[in-house]
């Protein structure tokens, strides 16, 4: 697959490898994907109470499209408001990254983890 | 010592021609230019000579007669006369071919037109070592079964398919048998009589010759096999396969097929057995949850193929890609969908994403499969601690008991 230089470089230096606590109050973990269809994403982000993300941490399994999606969006959302994360489409990473169309589903998936690490996080808050 | 990089461990899908190969061609580009088919000057005569050389080395590798060689273009147009010319000569014999499933495309789709014709096929499956069971053979034989195609070995896997037994059960029944031996040709032994072949497909590429040459090997006498050609012209190749013969690529042919049977008791493959070896050895040293896809008792000795468990086969790639090698992962095909010859073994889909494909070659250096093991057992590590199911199981969690959201 001939990728653009960007997903090579978030592949060979990933941004914001690792865990988060799962069990912090204030963090959101989103797993999205299958093994069976060779990707699977786990994004957590730490959300303070003002609603800003804190942090952003991932790991994923997948191919490099992947990997520089969940890396790329790692970067993005770091800082945002939960709104502006929540803003996020599958078209703005796919563009970020140049991906080959055949490579979008990797995109969409990216999107999705940002989408159900929130959720997560929320639901936490609710609970509360 | 240093390597130079890209390495390349891809031999299945295509080898580098050997300089004595590439050296023995290069007269009959320039000087020797002659049509093998002119009878009636000397250009002609020496391209003839040249053509008639190389059906003998050939010959001598398969254990067959010169006269029985048909050259072609490559192995998939081999196939092609193979499967669609038995099919149509024999035709008012019966309408029943049986293949397996984990055959080449080649194969496959060839197959598949005849079935759009009205014929039928069956496809035998394989275990989970990649071979073919001679009691489904026997059990899927018919009254009207023409022709059996199983390959020698395969090009994923490198998994060899008992040839010898299926050849004996073919000739009981005097059903023609096809064997595509690409893969296996100069790696492992191979003689017509003792697998008691009718047809085989060789192709030059894959054994350090040149691309865009190939042969069919058609069994002239007890039994005479006969074909309809699926290219008509000026009749060459006895009516077989039309078209001037390419002569410096037959001569390629002949001189890689000359030097593969040298390989076969030289030491040459032993030594890329030995390398083949020591990269298995090496990883298994230093990486856990590897798997073998294939048969390890039956397969090429130059092949390995491994599913490295939740690190996904296109990112595996990406990360050694000072390597060239293959994988079976969907995210490397054009129809991102995993390989199908992991899928017939009843691989789980989870690790055919997972698996790479290395072929050892004549040229691969001791200081290559070191540098390879290195670089793979790093950025497996890396990739893995990258990777949330390592982490998952890591932590206890079986994979198979969670609710995924397929998408």
């Amino acid at each position: 697959m001939a990728y653009s230089e960007k997903v090579i470089d978030h592949l060979e230096n990933p941004r914001n490898v690792g865990s988060l606590d799962r069990n912090d109050p204030d963090v959101g973990t989103g797993m999205v994907g299958a093994p069976a269809c060779g990707d699977v994403m786990k994004l957590q982000l730490k959300i303070n109470d003002s609603g800003v993300i804190e942090d952003a941490k991932f790991k994923t399994f997948g191919c490099g499209s992947a990997i520089a999606s969940s890396s790329l969006i790692t970067t993005m959302v770091k800082g945002q408001k939960i709104e502006d994360a929540l803003a996020i489409s599958n078209a703005d990473i796919a563009r970020e990254l140049s991906l080959p169309p055949v490579k979008i589903h990797c995109s969409v998936l990216a999107e999705d983890a940002i989408k159900a690490a929130i959720s997560d996080y929320q639901s936490k808050k609710e609970g509360e | 010592m240093s390597v130079n990089t890209p390495i390349y461990l891809d031999n299945h899908a295509t080898t580098p021609c050997d300089p004595r190969v590439a050296e023995a061609m290069w007269p009959y580009l320039t000087q020797s230019f002659g049509n093998a088919a002119s009878r009636n000057h000397s250009f002609g005569w020496t391209a003839r000579e040249a053509v008639e050389i190389a059906r003998e080395q050939i010959a001598e590798l398969l254990g067959g007669d010169a006269k029985e060689i048909v050259f072609t273009s490559g192995a998939t147009e081999s196939d092609n006369l193979a499967i669609k010319g038995v099919a149509k000569f024999y035709e008012s014999k019966g309408k029943h071919i049986i293949t397996a499933t984990t055959e080449h495309k080649a194969i496959l789709d060839s197959c598949h037109a005849l079935e759009a014709e009205g014929w039928e096929v069956t496809y035998l499956g394989v275990g989970e070592d990649g071979r073919i069971s001679l009691d489904e053979l026997e059990a899927a034989f018919r009254e009207d079964t023409v022709l059996v195609s199983i390959m020698l070995a395969n090009n994923e896997i490198g998994v060899i398919q008992p040839i010898a037994e299926i050849g004996e059960k073919c000739r009981a029944r005097k059903i023609i048998f096809h064997c595509d031996a690409v893969q296996g040709l100069g790696r492992i032994p191979f003689d017509v009589s003792e697998m008691n072949v009718d047809l085989v497909s060789i192709s030059a590429h894959k054994m350090y010759g040149p691309k865009g040459i190939g042969a069919l090997w058609v069994r002239r006498g007890r039994p005479r096999v006969r074909l309809a050609p699926i290219i008509d012209g000026g009749g060459h190749e006895r009516g077989m396969r039309s078209g001037t013969l390419p002569v410096h690529q037959i001569v390629g042919l002949g001189k890689a097929a000359e030097l593969a049977r040298e390989e076969l008791t030289n030491g040459g493959i032993d030594r890329v057995r030995r390398l083949r070896d020591k990269l298995w050895t090496g990883l298994q040293e230093h990486l856990d949850e590897l798997y073998l896809n294939g048969s390890w008792e039956h397969r090429l000795p130059n092949n390995l193929n491994v599913s490295f468990a939740y690190v996904e086969g296109e990112a595996m790639m990406m990360g050694i890609k000072d390597i060239a090698c293959s994988s079976g992962s969907a995210c490397t095909s054009a129809s991102l969908e995993p390989s199908y010859v992991l899928r017939a073994m009843g691989v789980d889909v989870e690790l055919a994403h997972t698996s790479i494909r290395f072929g050892v070659g004549r040229f691969t250096t001791e200081e290559e499969i070191d540098f390879a093991l290195d670089l793979i057992v790093e950025k497996v590590k890396w990739l893995r601690e990258m990777s949330p199911l390592y982490e998952m199981v890591q932590e206890g969690i079986d994979l198979k008991t969670i609710q995924w959201t397929a998408h």
